[in-house]
């Protein structure tokens, strides 16, 4: 298992506020990992990163040995092609049916003819298990369906990367254990890599390979869910106990 | 943008700072539209112009605004040859009215009543869609998607704006002359011939260029702040509404500010 996404030294600030700083981090090909840490620790700042969509004020981040912070807009469209996001509020486009929605990257990738991209959107809601949701339109989805539906989108272009911002946040119960399944699931059928950003940390365990705990402006703890559950780091035990809280 | 704190008691030093802070926010935001204005033309030129987004918008900012620019420009032509029958009257020279009405709409106000028409409709509905797609994260997820959003979002509303304006005017300027016809053969009883006559005797080629040439410059500027707006918002909802009024409210400084330039530049043809 190789190296597919690397951070390194990666310094990132919003005015004063500094958000990483002297930030690296490697994730394997094939795995699940998840960073943790408090609200605005810069979990989400950091897939931002990753996907060209924020730069930072120094370091570098390879995607397969590329340098994400040198590529020509060319190369961060083709990066893009082979990287799905799932946003935080699932960011569906409320104009567009979930047709329409799970169809925009793979009609912004490739010229295939519409019988095409019917199977593409049909095998991907299977996956997610949204068939026969074509016509309808975000607003009238619930939060859940809405998350699968951003999960289906995220897939349409086969990725070899899928990164999650906060997959489970707002959800009930039952829907967090759906997402969760698909997570697990997609990597398995799949075989790709997840990057996850969450502070649930039931939904971490669950998923994940590897956590890394972002705190202090860089990874903190780096692990398997076992070797987070007993590590005897008191700030670590709180964080996962939920006795204190980590952002900045 | 951060604010340093300045002591209370030092009043002249917090009026010099707040004042250079309005430059700085004021250059901000002017260097911000430039840049996205630069961005628009040079994707343009690269080839990204979407003709399905483009027939989208026409729709949208075109033919829906289309009922509003005629109601204006039917009753700016009748209200103002209400009131030139009226004056002209004093002077025994309300036979004449056609004339003042047909120069004063197709040089000036058929222009710049239908952009801020333009700007009060189509301008506050793109800031308020771009500004909830920019909260939302809709925009972010167009790039994360390897899509730009100048090309799927910016161009096809600019070019619109700017393509649709002249049209609408074109339209207004015939209804509002037509307009101040009825009350013109109401009120001072000539007939519609000679209105008509009036006005083609009045109205020249080189004043409909000039009225109609400045409509392509307002359609452009209420395009790209409207955009501009609606990409820059942030906080939520509230930003939407802000972004929305903002957007309304410097489109409309910007038609009337530039009117006096682009009128003075046309003067010089």
């Amino acid at each position: 298992m190789g190296t597919i996404v690397e951070f390194q030294n990666v310094w990132k600030a919003f005015g004063n506020n500094r958000v990483l700083e002297d930030f690296n981090l490697q994730i394997n090909e094939g795995e699940t990992f998840t960073i943790i840490g408090g609200s605005g620790t810069g979990k989400s700042v950091a897939l931002k990163i990753l996907l060209g969509l924020l730069l930072p004020e120094k370091g570098n981040v390879f995607f397969k040995g590329h340098n994400v912070i040198d590529m020509s807009e060319e190369a961060l469209v083709a990066m893009r092609s082979k990287i799905g996001m799932v946003f935080q509020g699932a960011s569906l486009f409320d104009s567009l049916t979930v047709f329409e929605n799970v169809a925009y990257p793979v009609r912004e990738h490739f010229d295939y003819p519409l019988e095409k991209i019917e199977k593409i959107v049909k095998e991907k809601l299977k996956l997610v298990a949204l068939e026969g949701s074509e016509e309808i339109y975000p607003s009238d989805l619930s939060g859940g369906m809405k998350k699968r539906v951003a999960l289906a989108r995220a897939i349409a272009t086969d990725p070899e990367v899928i990164l999650y911002d906060e997959p489970t946040t707002g959800l009930d119960p039952s829907n967090t254990n759906r997402i969760n399944e698909l997570i697990r699931n997609l990597q398995k059928v799949l075989k790709v890599t997840s990057v996850v950003v969450t502070h649930d940390m039931e939904s971490a365990f669950k998923i994940s390979n590897r956590i890394g705990l972002l705190s202090g402006r860089k990874i903190a703890f780096l692990g398997t869910v076992n070797e987070l559950k007993t590590s005897r780091n008191p700030e670590i035990q709180s964080f996962i106990q939920g006795q204190v809280d980590l952002s900045l | 943008m951060e604010y340093t704190e300045i002591p209370e008691k030092d009043k002249l030093k917090k009026l010099a700072f707040n004042l250079g802070q309005r430059v700085i926010d004021y250059s901000d935001y002017i260097g911000g539209m430039a840049i996205l204005a630069q961005k628009t033309f040079m994707a343009i030129f690269r080839g990204g112009i979407k003709l399905s987004l483009v027939i989208e918008q026409a729709y949208q900012l075109g033919v829906r605004s289309l009922p509003l620019t005629n109601l204006v420009g039917i009753f700016t032509g009748m209200v103002l040859a209400l009131q030139f029958v009226v004056g002209l009257r004093r002077f025994g020279l309300e036979l004449y009215t056609g004339q003042v009405v047909g120069i004063a709409i197709v040089r000036e106000l058929g222009p710049v009543l239908t952009a801020l028409m333009v700007a009060a409709r189509g301008g506050s509905g793109i800031a308020a869609e771009l500004g909830s797609m920019t909260v939302t994260e809709q925009v972010l997820a167009i790039e994360a998607m390897g899509a730009n959003p100048i090309v799927k979002l910016v161009i096809p509303r600019v070019l619109v704006t700017t393509l649709v304006t002249p049209i609408l005017t074109l339209i207004a300027d015939v209804l509002g002359i037509l307009g101040g016809m009825v009350v013109s053969v109401i009120e001072s009883g000539v007939s519609t011939s000679f209105y008509l006559d009036q006005v083609k005797r009045t109205v020249e080629i080189e004043d409909v260029v000039s009225g109609i040439g400045k409509t392509f410059f307002f359609g452009f500027l209420i395009g790209i702040i409207s955009c501009y707006q609606g990409l820059k918002t942030s906080r939520g909802t509230e930003g939407v509404g802000n972004s929305t009024t903002l957007s309304v409210v410097i489109c409309s400084v910007a038609v009337f500010v530039s009117d006096y330039f682009l009128t003075k530049v046309f003067l010089l043809f």
